[in-house]
Formats: structure tokens, C-alpha cells, sequence
């Protein structure tokens, strides 16, 4: 089941560049809240500090506080174990390049440990169905490697390897930029069934595609949050005049 | 007006069409030229030794040891074992070494310690090979009171470091971040996804790079002499003076023998021949597991 995400005061620096300013936020369990801007403001920074990943730049620094579910991300616990809890899918498709499609989707759990192979065959079919792509690799699962599919079927593994894992939380960082209509399609209808188990932030440039996907919208400028609300509300009444101006197109 | 300007404009075009073909040709030629040169030393070199070492190649070049002095016939096979357990050694030693130090210096390198590393291996891979020889025979002879196939190995191993230390560190700096944050993503810890992950994606490179220092030292001579030093006679203990390849055609090529010379030709062909088999059977079974489309 999905849990809540609680972001306090939270800050993000690139050396002495403050990218993301005093964030306070709540994204609830088993929706999808959508992270909107222009571009440079911030938004991959933010979602990379839900799961830890922004500490892996060099000079990079966080503060603040967040927490999923009963789980406090920056006290009290290690970045691997926050990181076994939320699933991450990238901009750029990036599949293993070396290991077959079956061992992509199973790498989280072999390399966490487990050796299960009945059960890894399950998951891993279990993880492709749900991610879209099981029909279309079934006959090649280890013959081809993850890096020989189309950028659409790459992206769906990556959906598979994220949710083989078993995560609460899913983090997509404009999932679908890199990709055509019919697989843009195809993973939003899999993020409305996903919804029903995860909770999903997702990162996307495209408005019409928040409107369609998540119930809660965060504007982004600059670092700054500056509006967060109902998608609808966002999208047809909004409060602040700079929400306005960008999804009326005025800049950004 | 306009019959006479698509007239003009199509001739014009004809002449660029002409223009890049002619341009497009002679580049093929002078790619094709660069292969040939490449090629002839290549093509020259064996064919010089195939020419020379034929003669004297037979079974008993392959299967006995040398004869005394006057007496015809014997070979080198105690030599071409002693061959493959020094680089055996060698490589035991030098290849854990060397590609550990370069996935160091890749992933975790960028501080002071790392620049001691790089600059230690430029500097070691400039070392003449007779004064690395000295060397071993100063850490591993000295202290066993005898020569070795140990110090052979040794001295080998120190050779092959540097070149693979280098050639790991580049593989390994080709992975994408994307590669090594995806195993973040997952909650796998670094050293696991320096191993599991950078490193596996990075190790169709490495074994080149392996093979690369392998080939270079096998054919080494000078840092044996005073380290595995030779031997008449069969060895399969790596704590006595052991025969090598190299080492024995040395000592024959500058004999006063013919029959010597003639072996020693023999010897150098059965050298060339033996590090093309291994490496190309190295690269044949690594690239046995490579799946379709993975590069
Ligand atoms: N590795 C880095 N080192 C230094 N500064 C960085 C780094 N990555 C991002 N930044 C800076 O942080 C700010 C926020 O970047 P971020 O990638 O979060 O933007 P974004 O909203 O995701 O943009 P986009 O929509 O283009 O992906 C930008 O000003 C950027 O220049
Ligand atoms: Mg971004």
C-alpha cells in the first residue's frame, strides 16, 4: 500500500547554489501529485531528495525533513534502505546495458540478496504485466539485453525493475519525455492502475498530461513552491498570478 | 526564362555531385592505403618468422627439451610450459591488482591519493623492463637465495599493473552515471554497484585491456634473466629457476650454432602464435555470454 509523503522545510544546494528553498509539502498515499515548471526550477532536484539521490552529487547538500509513512529519510536511517522503499524512474531510459531484459527487472532483488528462483520468475513476469511490456518481451526475456529495445519498451523496463522491487512510493522524472504518443499512452493508463498501490510524484513538462494523471499539482519557480492544490484547481482557478501566467503559456 | 536557369542550376549541380565523388574516393583510397601500411609490418614480421621457424618446427620441437650442445634435434616444450606458468603467476598477481586500482581510481579517486596512484602508474609504465627485472630480483631472489618461475612472475606482474590499472580506470569512467544511478535507485549500496554494475558494465573494455598488457609482457625478456633465469629441463615448481620462451630464443639467437638459430626462429614463431591463440581464446569466451544488442 502506499504511504504518505511529508516534506518539511526542505532545502537543496548545489555547492553554494540554493536549487530547491524551503519546501513544505504533503503528497498523500495512492494519489499521483504532479511537479510542474520551467525548466532549471528545481523539480528533479526536489524529487531526488525524497529517495537520497541528490547526496550522490559531488558538493551536493540537503536540509530539512521528510518522511514516508513512519519512515524519517534523513534521521535514522541509510540511504539504501530509504532507497529500497521508493522506486525511481529516470528522464533517459537506462537500462543495464549488459544484463538481459529478465535481469534488469531482476536486478534490485539479486542484488539485495535474493535467490529465489520460482519466485524471482514470478515477480519478474508479474512486474513486466504490470508495466505493459510482458507480451511484447516474453519470448526474448534472456536472450536480448535490456539496452536492444525501442526508448518506449527501455522505459517500461525501467517501470518493471522500479515496481519489481515492491516499493510504496514511485518517483518518475518526466517518464514519457523521450518518448512517442502510444507509449506515452501506454505508461500513463499504467500509472492510473498503479495509483491504486503506490504513491506517485511525478515530474512532467507536459500540462495536459498532469491534468489527465494526477489529483494534485505543485508549481515549481525559481526553487520555490509556489502554488500546490487540486490538479483542477490548479489548472482552471488558480491563486497565484505566476501559476497563471505559465500554464497559459505566458513564459516558461 | 526558367529552361535556361534549371539548365545552368543541374549542370551546377553536376559539378558539385562530380566534385564530392571525386573527394569521396580519394579518401577511401587514403583509408585503405593507412590499412595497408598498418597491415604490411604485421604481414611482414610473420611472414619472416613462418619463412624461418618452419623448418625447424616439428613434434619434438614441441614435446622434448634441449639437447646438449652437437647433439641435433630436441626442443622447447619445457619452455613453453615454463612460459605459461610465469605469465600464469603474472596474471594471478597482476590482473586483481590492476583492475582494482583502476575501478579505485575511477569511482573513488579524485583526491590526492588517487593522483599518487595515476602518477605512480604513468611512471611505472615508463620503467625500462631490465630495471623492473632488478627489481624483483631485489624483493623475491634476493630473498628466496635462488631464482624462480615466483620472481618471473612477479617482475611480469608489475609490468602488466600500470597498463591495466589505466585501461580499467577509462572503462570504467565510460559507464554513465545514468548506469550507476539506476543501482542507487534500486537501494543497492555503492561497493555493490561499483562491482555488480559499473564494473560488469565496464568489462568487455577491461578484458581488452587485460589482454593488451598480457600480449606486451609475454613476450618480455629482459626482466627474466635475472628472475626465472632458465632451465635445461622440466619445472613445475614456481620456487625454482624455471625456462621461458623468450629467455631460451634469447639464448639461442645469440649462440654460435646453426641448428640453435634455427630453433630459436622456431621458438619465436611458436611465441607469436601462442599469444594470438590466448588472447583471441579469451576474447572468444568472454564474448560467449554477450547477449543481443548489449554493446
Ligand atoms: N549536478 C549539478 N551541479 C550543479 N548545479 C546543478 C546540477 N544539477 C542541476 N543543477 C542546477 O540546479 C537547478 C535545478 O535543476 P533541476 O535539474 O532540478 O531542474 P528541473 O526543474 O528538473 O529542470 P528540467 O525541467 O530542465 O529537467 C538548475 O539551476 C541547475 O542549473
Ligand atoms: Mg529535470
Amino acid at each position: 500500500m502506499g504511504v504518505d509523503i511529508q516534506v518539511e522545510h526542505l532545502n537543496a544546494w548545489f555547492g553554494k547554489t540554493r536549487a530547491v528553498q524551503d519546501i513544505t509539502l504533503k503528497m498523500s498515499a495512492n494519489h499521483a501529485t504532479a511537479i510542474i515548471g520551467p525548466s532549471g526550477c528545481g523539480k528533479s532536484t526536489f524529487v531526488r531528495c525524497i529517495n537520497r539521490m541528490h547526496e550522490t552529487v559531488p558538493e551536493a547538500r540537503v536540509s530539512g525533513q521528510i518522511r514516508i509513512g513512519d519512515l524519517n529519510v534523513y534521521n535514522g536511517t541509510s540511504a539504501t534502505q530509504v532507497r529500497r522503499r521508493i522506486g525511481m524512474v529516470f528522464q533517459k531510459p537506462n537500462p543495464f546495458p549488459t544484463m538481459s531484459i529478465y535481469d534488469n527487472v531482476a536486478a534490485g532483488l539479486k542484488l539485495n540478496g535474493f535467490r529465489d528462483r520460482r519466485q524471482l520468475d514470478e515477480i519478474v513476469e508479474r512486474s513486466l504485466t504490470m508495466a505493459a511490456l510482458w507480451h511484447e518481451v516474453k519470448d526474448a526475456l534472456r536472450k536480448q539485453s535490456g539496452a536492444s529495445l525501442s526508448g518506449g519498451q527501455q522505459q517500461r523496463l525501467c517501470i518493471a525493475r522500479a515496481l519489481a522491487v515492491e516499493p510504496q512510493v514511485l518517483l518518475m522524472d518526466e517518464p514519457c519525455s523521450a518518448l512517442d504518443p502510444i507509449s506515452t499512452s501506454k505508461i500513463e493508463e499504467l500509472i492510473f492502475q498503479l495509483k491504486q498501490r503506490y504513491t506517485i510524484v511525478i515530474v512532467t513538462h507536459n500540462m495536459q498530461q498532469a491534468s489527465r494523471v494526477a489529483e494534485y499539482t505543485g508549481f515549481f519557480l525559481l526553487g520555490n513552491l509556489i502554488e500546490f492544490d487540486k490538479t483542477e484547481k490548479i489548472f482552471t482557478n488558480p491563486s497565484d498570478k505566476r501559476t497563471e501566467d505559465y500554464i497559459t503559456g505566458r513564459f516558461g | 526564362m526558367s529552361r535556361a536557369m534549371t539548365l545552368k542550376a543541374s549542370q551546377a549541380d553536376l559539378s558539385v555531385s562530380l566534385w564530392r565523388r571525386a573527394i569521396d574516393l580519394l579518401a577511401t583510397f587514403a583509408a585503405g592505403s593507412a590499412v595497408v601500411l598498418v597491415l604490411l609490418p604485421l604481414g611482414a614480421v610473420f611472414g619472416y618468422l613462418v619463412y624461418k621457424g618452419i623448418g625447424s618446427l616439428n613434434w619434438a620441437f614441441l614435446s622434448q627439451t634441449p639437447k646438449p650442445v652437437g647433439e641435433a634435434g630436441g626442443g622447447m616444450a619445457n619452455a613453453i610450459a615454463g612460459s605459461a606458468l610465469i605469465l600464469g603467476i603474472a596474471s594471478v598477481i597482476g590482473v586483481p591488482v590492476g583492475i582494482g586500482a583502476g575501478v579505485y581510481l575511477a569511482e573513488y579517486g579524485r583526491n590526492r591519493l588517487g593522483d599518487l596512484i595515476r602518477f605512480t602508474a604513468d611512471v611505472l609504465n615508463g620503467v625500462p623492463s631490465i630495471v623492473i627485472g632488478i627489481v624483483a630480483y631485489g624483493i623475491v631472489v634476493l630473498r628466496q637465495r635462488h631464482f624462480s618461475a615466483l620472481a618471473g612472475g612477479v617482475a611480469l606482474a608489475i609490468m602488466m599493473i600500470p597498463t591495466i590499472t589505466r585501461a580499467t580506470e577509462e572503462m570504467v569512467l565510460l559507464v554513465p552515471t545514468a548506469v550507476r544511478e539506476a543501482a542507487y535507485g534500486l537501494g543497492v549500496s555503492r561497493w555493490r554497484t561499483t562491482i555488480s554494475i559499473t564494473l560488469r558494465t565496464a568489462m568487455s573494455g577491461v578484458i581488452t585491456g587485460v589482454m593488451l598488457a598480457f600480449a606486451r609482457v609475454a613476450g618480455e625478456t629482459a626482466p627474466l634473466l635475472f628472475t626465472a633465469f632458465g632451465n635445461t629441463y622440466w619445472n613445475w615448481n614456481m620456487n625454482q629457476p624455471t625456462a621461458a620462451l623468450p629467455l631460451q630464443i634469447f639464448v639461442y639467437a645469440i649462440s654460435p650454432f646453426d641448428e640453435w638459430h634455427r630453433q630459436a626462429w622456431a621458438g619465436a614463431l611458436v611465441l607469436i602464435v601462442l599469444i594470438v591463440v590466448s588472447v583471441s581464446a579469451v576474447r572468444l569466451v568472454a564474448g560467449r555470454g554477450m547477449l543481443k544488442g548489449s554493446s
